[in-house]
Parts: structure tokens; C-alpha cells; sequence
């Protein structure tokens, strides 16, 4: 039964009050302070969910953020598959990052897609000491050597490189030339700036804007023949296969998909996304902001939409078919009646085995908010969730669209806050990421990744709510969860007397 | 549509339907797509001795290189200690990697602290960043320990750990006794086994040599127990609890040295142990006293077993010890060392792994091999392979030096067998994948990366290593010790034989050789 129904918002209110009081008090003072600016339990009717947000993390904790260079090779310019991507620094950060986000893509790697393979610079001592650029012209002639059906390469800095002041731009701009006028892209992602791997989406965008749209010439023929119908997926990073589950649905309702960012997308795509009649933009957080360099100046309008669960989707499909003529809203509602008895078959099956469950989220970009629709449209209530780099527009959002009254808010959790939280609210399920994932589950707790969909997918679209649904069953409904506690500790004293 | 409720198809099988394929095929028209024909064209040069001639004269650039950075190693050998929390110096994004890269591989939690350090530390350091860190992580976590390394950033803007601890427990952080151990660990340097080394020596130097200057230094007084170390090891759960069973087994009075065997292996009974087993801090103080210390990986702890020389033990290392002459050894030096029997019980298993190498040793004699992996594993698995008569053609490790490669050399000159092998330190698997298409072998071990290799090449991948995320609990079996090598035996025949079923199974065509008796 879930704890909601059982008491009244007043009373959810003020225990989720208590249980950011509980946890503060173990801090020192100064980052008690700190923290309980980022805690809070929303009230109904704010503009957003009243904490503070993109601020540093506290020093010592065990914040679940990651860092710009994430953000912008994990996130943004990794899944880019005709590209080659340079970890530019030591080993570590490209080997740490190599394949872990299912970015799913079509092509001959190795050969003209370049995705899950790891390249480095791998810098040694002496690249510090005596800088890197060297280094660097040397790799990129040896990348063009070996790989030369790359359609381009970008450098993603590691922290030692804006410490010991390389100048890659410098260096990018020289073997453009020699190379014959190949993009190659410089981008100053170094771990150490801003406070999350979001400043690393900005830059990563930032680096598009400057080293991709502004070496060519909008008005310049497109490789196709544009039609009014032309949109792009912007933000969306094809995690187990979510782009083309998306994608198949903007088809279906008479959209032409010219570009996907960035999952299986290709530089050509993003070279062709300023003929885009609308952009269609999935992760708010990591692409606002070229969405909005594009509207200014190319004069693309754009759009938010949430692909996760059926009444989000039809609200979007409707959205996006608003921006266009009679034609494209038919196909819309042609898609949404299509896949209705798909809908109808998976609430049918799952709904009864999920109705009342809680569920407590934690996680990057858009899904704290997004997803929580699916959830309810599977009858599940989300009781707790929190960004890890969101800023307050995304707490706006989360507070106008999605959570409820009373819900409990955690920016910037860090473990000691998120298991403290787990286990005083008791969720049915708890969806964050893989570090979170078996401090959980040892808990008694079941558990998804909501960043990889733990090697499952897509949850986009109609095709990945019947994955989503499932998947949620599989975790929430595992009899593995009834087997916690050894049968002689559950077994009362007088039990065991007797059975002696 | 082929999606329903009753059989959900996830991506293992959606994207095969006509619908997806036709999606997919539309979106070629937007992408700058090479011609096939030329793809194919690299795609088969690739494969040449030209390609790999000129794969081999890189200098600069590394693709998909076997090894990881130093923090990394000193996270997994900090946690091998009673209640200590890691706490990396240096950007939060590197803790975030570390932390999901080991639960990855262990499929457990894996906690460590970061000072998350910004733009102002890189330009004024990171003394505050230690400051208010220890203090939260002391206040928060209530560690007995906190075993601070570096990152890369740290290391680049020059930040004193000493200074900085001793500052931070000045203005009363964590109480002046609470033991903070430290090691520079930059990840421009060496790799992450030299991580696990610098980690290791700075927890022992901490207990050993005065604590930092607040303490006298300990005197040793020599006594019968034994240290051990494991290294960077992929297997640390299964592979350490079979040391201890041995070393019960033999009576031997004994200390793990970094005991995170546990650590990586707790229950699922509705408790989250952030903390579990370990050395305790007392026992890592009263290994001084022990009468030697024998490493299980020499490259693992190259610096540490100076240490523990300098302070008067007998050090013994070994590397990777796989199979029969491997645990012999092992055996043989614990025996010399403690004055006590092998008991007969290991007798018997000794037996019986060599009962079960010559049951199976027909089907790996003379198949050739290539390996790839951390240094100690790689000359562990290629021994092995030796004893079992098969050849290992290639061995490559990214983090192997020159002294690592005469030894493989003098290990491959002291076999028939060896008389066709070549090591390739400082290498990666890009290398690699020349090597399998120019001088094919029968057979890959590596980690979980090398799937791309056996993609590529159509060499059959054997899992053995770190990280390996694509199959389960493997590292809860243990591959040294008698007992070990027969669970990589048994590993390598169940490929070698999956092999030969996979070839033999069309029907009506390949099937005479199906055979159900092998």
C-alpha cells in the first residue's frame, strides 16, 4: 500500500520535513547550511520546486555528479559515429567512459564509425611538463592515417589540458587546413569546470555552434531536396536504441526526420539541421542551448516533447503536429489510435501488478521529471526526485508539469542523503544509476537504471513504454525480494525454542 | 508493428523487424555515408601487413588501450582496509568513473569520496577543498580511515597531500590521531596496478614510519605470520578467499594485505554495508612485525615490496600464479617460509588438477593463443598456457615495460612451446586486432573490450581479467591455487568446445563431427 494514500498530504508533507532535518544534523554546520538549500518538499502551486541548483558540490561527500568532460564526449559528442572522439589528456577518463551509455548506432566501426572505440593521447609525464600540442598534431596525423574514412575528429579536453594552457584551438585550425578543410573540433570540456558534467553540454554545444554551423553557409544547398515536413531529434542520445523508436513515430506521422542528436547521428546531420523546419528537442538540459542558437539565428523554432509513457507521448505527438498543417495533426492522431490497443494490451498487463507502488528517482537531464508520466500511466506514484545537474528551469518544469504536492525534493543528492531518504520512505522501487543501483538493492530495494535502462531499451515511444513496463514489473515484482531475511532470523524466539 | 504486450521484444530483437530496418535504411540518405564499396576496401586493409606495419609505427595516439588510470588503483587497494573511505584530491567527475567502473565489473557498490575540486582550486589549489572535505567525509561516512589520492588536476597544480593533511587536522577536520594515509597518484603516470602500489605503500608507510611525523616510528620485532598481497586484481573476491583457505590449510599464521575481498562481495539481506571485513588498521601496524611478505603480482607492487625490504622482511613475489608449477611454487615458498608442511589435502587437489589437465590437455595442446591484460596476469595466464602445451603467440599489455618483456621473453625461451611468442609491452588492443588478422591464433584472452577483437577477427574471446562487464560473477571464482586453475581449465575447454559445436552444427552438412562424447 502505498504510504500516499494512507495519509494526507499535510501529514506527507511534514514527515518528508522531518527527514530533511534528520539528515542535515549529521553535517558540520557550515555544510548543513549549504545542503539544506538543495532539500525541500514542493508545494503545489510554486513556480518551482524551492531549492537552489547548479551550485559546487560539497567537498567530501559522495556527490553522484560527474564532471564537463562527461558531458560533453559521454554525452553530446561521443555518439557523434562518424567522428573519431580524442580523449585528450591520461588514459583514464576515455577508458572510464568508453561504451558504458549504450549509445546505439549503425555503421562498420573501426572502419567509418568510430563510437565504441577508445582514442587517447594517453599523456605521460613529459606531455605535462613540456605541454601536449605536440602530441596532439602527431595523433591526428596518425588518426587520419588509420582511419581515414573518419568525417571528422574532435578534442575533448581532460583537466591537464587547460592547466598547462595547450592550445588546441591552434592546432585544430592548422590540421583543418592541411587536411584539406576536414572539421576537426576543439572542445574545452576539462573536468574542472563548472560544478557538473551540465557546463560540459553547454561547451559541447558551444563547440557546435562555433566549429560546425559557423564554417558553412546556411543558405548553401542541402545535400536533399527540403520539404516542409523537416524536423530534427535534438537531444536525443539513442540509449538502447531510444532515438529510433522516437523517430519511427515523427515518420509515421508524415515528419521527415533529417537529423538525430547526437545517438547515431553523423556530422552530416548536424551540418543539415539548420534546413530543419522545427527542432524537436528531447533533453532539455543538454541542447537547449544550440536549440536557441538555432531559433536566433536561423529562425528554427523548437520544441520540448517527453516520449516516455502514452499520455506524454500523445501530448507531444500532438504538440509537435501543432507547428504544422492539417496533414501532419491527422497523422498524429492516425499514430496515436494505431498504437492504442498496444497501449491498452501493456496497462492491461502490468498496471494491476504495479497500481500503488512507490517509486523514488534520481537522475541526470530530463528523466527526473519525464518519466514520472510513464510511471502513472502504469499507476505508480513518484514520491521523490532530484537533478543531478539541473538548473532551476528544470525545476520550474518538474514543479508546473509533473510532481505532486508534497513530493520530496533532492538536488545534488549525494549517498548519505539518497540511501537516508530510501530507507525512511520505504519506495517499491528506486530508479537512479549504476552507482546507486546495488547499495540499493543489498537494501531489500528494487532497483532500474534510469541512465542505461540497465542494458535494456528503448523506453522511448510506444514500442519502448511496453520495455519500460515491463522492466519495472521484472524489478518491482521479483521474487527475489521476498528472500531478504534468512528464515531463522525472521522466525520468532518462541519458534526456535521449540524447534529445539 | 511487431511490438505487443504479451512478448515484449526489447533491442535484442525490435530493431530486426522490416519497419526498423526500412527507418534505418531512410536515414542513410541524411548521413555522409562512405560507399560501400570503399568501406569494405579499408575494412579489408586493415587487415594487411601493410596496415599493420604502419599501426605499429604510431607513436602519439592509443586505440582502445588495456589499462586504466592510477586513482583507480588506489581506491581498490584503500578499500581493502577495515572501515576506510576512500577520498580522491582532485575533480568529482574522475570519482564518479571510478566508482561506476568497479561496480560494473563486481555488480556491488563501490564508495569513494571526492573533494570536487573547480576552477577556483586550479587557480588558488585545493587546501580548502581538503579542509571542508575531510571534515564532511569524517562527520558523514564515520570512517576509521580515510586513504586520500590524487587525480590528475591535484597533481598538475602541484597540491601537497602532506601539507594539506596536516593543515586540515590542524584546523580540526578529523582528530590529530585519525589515521589519513596518502599517495600522489597522478594518472599521467604508469597505470592503475601503479595506483594500487602507491596506495598500498602509502597506508603501510603511514603505519609503519610514524604516521606522518606525529607518531614513532614502529621497531619491528619479527614474528611467524606472513603478509600477503594480492594486487589490482579482477578476482580479488574468489582469489583471496582461496589464499586464506590454503594458508588455514597449512596452519600458516597470516595478513592480507589490503583484504577487499569482502568489501566487493556483501550480502543482499536488506542491509547496505558501506564498509565490510578488511585488514584492520591494527593488523596493517603489526605487519611490520611478520616474517616476510609475499605479493601474489610483482608489477602490482613493485614500490610497496621496497618498502617492506627497507624494513627488513623477506619479500617473495609472484606473478599471477595460475596452475600446477605456479601454486608449487606458491606453495613451496610458503612452506620455506613458515616451516610448515603442504598438507596432504593440497596434495590431493594437486593431483586432481593434474588428473583433469591430462582428461583434456588433447584439445588445447598446440593452439595458439593470444593474451592481453595487466602485466602479472598476462605472464600468470601465459605460463599456464605453457604447462597445458598450448602456445601464447601474442601477449600484450599496455602497462608492461621492457622489464616486464625480457621476462616474458626468458619465461617463452624456457618452453617448446615458447619458441613462436612475442610479448608487446606498451601496446593496445588496436594493435592487437593487426596481430590477430596477420598471425591468426585459435583463441583470445582478455577482458570484456576484447568482444570487439573477437567481433573483428572471428578469434573466440575467453573472459579472464579487468574489467569484465559483460558476464556475471566470475569474479567470485578463484583462478589461483589448484583449485583456481582448474576453474580456467574448465573456462578454456568450454570455449574450445563451443567452438567446435558452433563449426559442426549445420545440419546435414557439418554435423558428422557433432559429436555428443569429447
Amino acid at each position: 500500500m502505498s504510504l500516499a494514500s494512507t495519509r494526507s498530504i499535510a501529514e506527507i508533507r511534514a514527515r518528508n520535513k522531518e527527514l530533511i532535518e534528520e539528515v542535515l544534523k549529521v553535517y558540520p554546520e557550515k555544510t548543513a547550511k549549504r545542503r539544506a538549500k538543495h532539500l525541500n518538499v514542493h508545494q503545489a502551486g510554486k513556480s518551482d520546486c524551492g531549492v537552489k541548483s547548479n551550485i559546487k558540490s560539497i567537498p567530501g561527500v559522495m556527490t553522484i555528479r560527474g564532471c564537463a568532460y562527461a558531458g560533453s564526449k559521454g554525452v553530446v559528442w561521443g555518439p557523434i559515429k562518424d567522428m573519431v572522439h580524442i580523449s585528450h589528456g591520461p588514459v583514464g577518463c576515455g577508458q572510464y567512459s568508453w561504451g558504458s551509455r549504450r549509445n546505439y548506432y549503425v555503421g562498420t566501426t573501426g572502419i567509418d564509425s568510430f563510437v565504441t572505440l577508445q582514442f587517447t593521447s594517453d599523456f605521460q609525464e613529459k606531455d605535462i611538463v613540456f605541454g601536449g600540442d605536440k602530441k596532439l598534431v602527431k595523433v591526428l596525423d596518425e588518426i587520419q592515417e588509420l582511419f581515414p574514412l573518419n568525417n571528422g575528429i574532435t578534442i575533448q579536453s581532460e583537466c591537464p589540458i587547460g592547466l598547462i594552457g595547450d592550445d588546441i584551438e591552434a592546432v585544430s585550425r592548422a590540421k583543418s587546413k592541411e587536411y584539406g578543410g576536414k572539421t576537426i573540433v576543439p572542445v574545452r570540456c576539462e573536468g574542472f569546470r563548472g560544478v557538473s558534467q551540465s557546463l560540459g553540454h553547454h561547451i559541447a554545444n558551444d563547440a557546435v555552434r562555433d566549429w560546425i554551423f559557423d564554417k558553412f553557409e546556411p543558405g548553401g544547398k542541402p545535400k536533399f531536396e527540403s520539404t516542409p515536413y523537416d524536423v530534427a531529434i535534438i537531444g536525443d542520445y539513442n540509449i538502447g536504441g531510444d532515438a529510433w523508436s522516437s523517430r519511427i513515430l515523427l515518420e509515421e506521422m508524415g515528419l521527415r526526420v533529417i537529423a538525430q542528436w547526437s545517438g547515431d547521428g553523423s556530422i552530416a546531420e548536424l551540418e543539415a539541421t539548420p534546413k530543419a523546419k522545427l527542432n524537436i528537442l528531447h533533453c532539455y538540459r543538454s541542447m537547449n542551448y544550440i536549440s536557441r542558437h538555432m531559433e536566433e539565428k536561423f529562425g528554427i523554432p523548437w520544441c520540448e516533447y517527453n516520449f516516455f509513457g502514452p499520455s506524454k507521448i500523445a501530448e507531444s505527438l500532438r504538440k509537435i503536429a501543432g507547428y504544422f498543417d492539417d496533414k501532419i495533426k491527422e497523422g498524429a492522431e492516425r499514430v496515436i489510435e494505431k498504437y492504442q490497443p498496444l497501449v491498452n494490451a501493456v496497462i492491461a498487463r502490468y498496471r494491476p501488478r504495479l497500481e500503488g507502488k512507490t517509486v523514488m528517482l534520481y537522475v541526470g537531464g530530463l528523466r527526473p521529471r519525464h518519466v514520472i508520466g510513464a510511471y502513472e500511466d502504469l499507476g505508480m506514484e513518484v514520491v521523490g526526485t532530484g537533478y543531478e545537474f539541473g538548473h532551476n528551469d528544470d525545476y520550474q518544469r518538474t514543479a508546473q508539469h509533473y510532481v505532486k504536492d508534497s513530493t520530496l525534493i533532492y538536488d545534488d543528492v549525494n549517498g548519505y542523503e539518497f540511501e537516508s531518504f530510501v530507507e525512511k520512505l520505504q519506495p517499491d522501487l528506486v530508479g537512479s544509476g549504476i552507482k546507486e543501483k546495488y547499495v540499493f538493492q543489498k537494501m531489500g530495494i528494487p532497483f532500474r537504471q534510469m541512465h542505461s535502462w540497465d542494458y535494456s531499451g528503448p523506453y522511448h515511444g510506444y514500442d519502448g513504454f511496453a520495455i519500460f513496463a515491463r522492466d519495472m514489473d521484472m524489478a518491482v515484482n521479483s521474487p527475489i525480494w521476498k528472500k531478504m531475511k534468512a528464515p531463522w532470523k525472521e522466525a520468532s524466539k518462541a519458534k526456535l525454542l521449540a524447534a529445539e | 508493428m511487431a511490438q505487443s504486450a504479451e512478448h515484449v521484444l526489447d533491442h535484442l530483437e525490435l530493431f530486426r523487424g522490416p519497419e526498423y530496418q526500412q527507418m534505418l535504411a531512410n536515414k542513410k540518405m541524411f548521413e555522409n555515408s562512405r560507399d560501400p564499396a570503399e568501406v569494405e576496401r579499408i575494412k579489408e586493409w586493415t587487415k594487411t601487413p601493410e596496415y599493420r606495419e604502419k599501426n605499429f609505427a604510431r607513436e602519439a595516439l592509443a586505440v582502445n588501450p588495456a589499462k586504466a588510470c592510477q586513482p583507480l588503483g588506489a581506491v581498490f587497494a584503500s578499500v581493502g582496509f577495515e572501515g576506510t573511505l576512500p577520498f580522491v584530491h582532485g575533480s568529482q567527475g574522475c570519482v564518479a568513473y571510478y566508482r561506476s567502473h568497479l561496480s560494473r565489473h563486481f555488480k556491488e557498490p563501490s564508495s569513494c569520496v571526492s573533494s570536487s575540486m573547480t576552477e577556483d582550486a586550479a587557480v588558488f589549489g585545493g587546501l580548502n577543498n581538503m579542509i571542508d572535505g575531510l571534515a564532511n567525509s569524517y562527520n558523514m561516512y564515520k570512517p576509521k580511515m580515510i586513504a586520500v589520492s590524487t587525480t590528475c588536476m591535484a597533481e598538475v597544480i602541484g597540491d601537497d597531500l602532506n601539507a594539506f593533511i596536516k593543515t586540515s587536522k590542524e584546523k580540526g577536520s578529523v582528530p590529530a590521531e585519525f589515521d589519513v594515509p596518502f599517495a600522489h597518484t597522478p594518472a599521467f603516470v604508469g597505470s592503475h596496478v601503479t595506483g594500487y602500489d602507491n596506495a598500498l605503500k602509502g597506508v603501510l608507510e603511514h603505519f609503519w614510519d610514524g604516521k606522518a611525523g606525529t607518531a614513532p616510528k614502529l621497531e619491528r620485532k619479527p614474528n611467524e605470520s606472513i603478509n600477503i598481497i594480492g594486487g589490482f586484481d579482477g578476482y580479488t573476491v574468489g582469489n583471496l578467499r582461496e589464499i586464506k583457505r590454503i594458508l588455514a590449510l597449512m596452519g600458516i599464521q597470516y595478513t592480507i594485505l589490503a583484504d577487499n575481498s569482502d568489501v566487493f562481495d556483501t550480502p543482499t539481506d536488506g542491509d547496505f554495508r558501506m564498509y565490510d571485513g578488511g585488514t584492520t588498521l591494527e593488523d596493517a601496524a603489526n605487519a611490520v612485525h611478520a616474517k616476510a611478505t609475499i605479493s601474489m603480482q610483482q608489477w602490482c607492487t613493485e614500490k610497496t615490496l621496497r618498502l617492506v625490504s627497507e624494513h627488513g622482511q623477506d619479500v617473495v613475489s609472484f606473478n599471477y600464479p595460475v596452475g600446477v608449477s605456479a601454486t608449487d611454487d606458491l606453495l613451496l615458498a610458503l612452506s620455506r617460509i613458515s616451516g610448515k608442511q603442504v598438507p596432504e589435502q593440497l596434495a590431493r587437489e594437486r593431483g586432481r588438477l593434474v588428473d583433469a589437465i591430462a582428461d583434456s590437455s588433447a584439445h588445447i595442446h598446440g593452439k595458439k593463443f593470444a593474451i592481453y591484460g595487466d602485466p602479472d596476469l598476462c605472464y600468470g595466464l601465459a605460463a599456464f598456457l605453457l604447462e597445458l602445451g598450448a602456445e601464447p603467440t601474442h601477449v600484450l599489455s599496455t602497462n608492461g615495460n621492457t622489464a616486464w618483456q625480457d621476462k616474458m621473453q626468458a619465461l617463452f625461451a624456457s618452453s617448446p612451446f615458447g619458441h613462436a611468442c612475442q610479448s608487446y609491452p606498451g601496446r593496445d588492443l588496436w594493435h592487437m586486432r593487426s596481430l590477430l588478422f596477420t598471425e591468426p591464433v585459435d583463441l583470445l584472452i582478455g577482458n570484456t573490450y576484447g568482444k570487439y577483437l573477437e567481433r573483428d577477427t572471428g578469434t573466440p574471446l575467453i573472459r579472464m581479467g579487468f574489467p569484465v562487464f559483460d558476464r556475471h560473477h566470475h569474479h567470485r571464482s578463484p583462478v589461483w591455487g589448484y583449485q583456481g586453475g582448474l576453474n580456467v581449465l574448465v573456462k578454456i575447454l568450454d570455449k574450445i568446445f563451443d567452438e567446435i559445436d558452433r563449426k559442426t552444427n549445420v545440419l546435414g552438412k557439418t554435423d558428422y563431427s557433432f559429436d555428443i562424447i569429447r
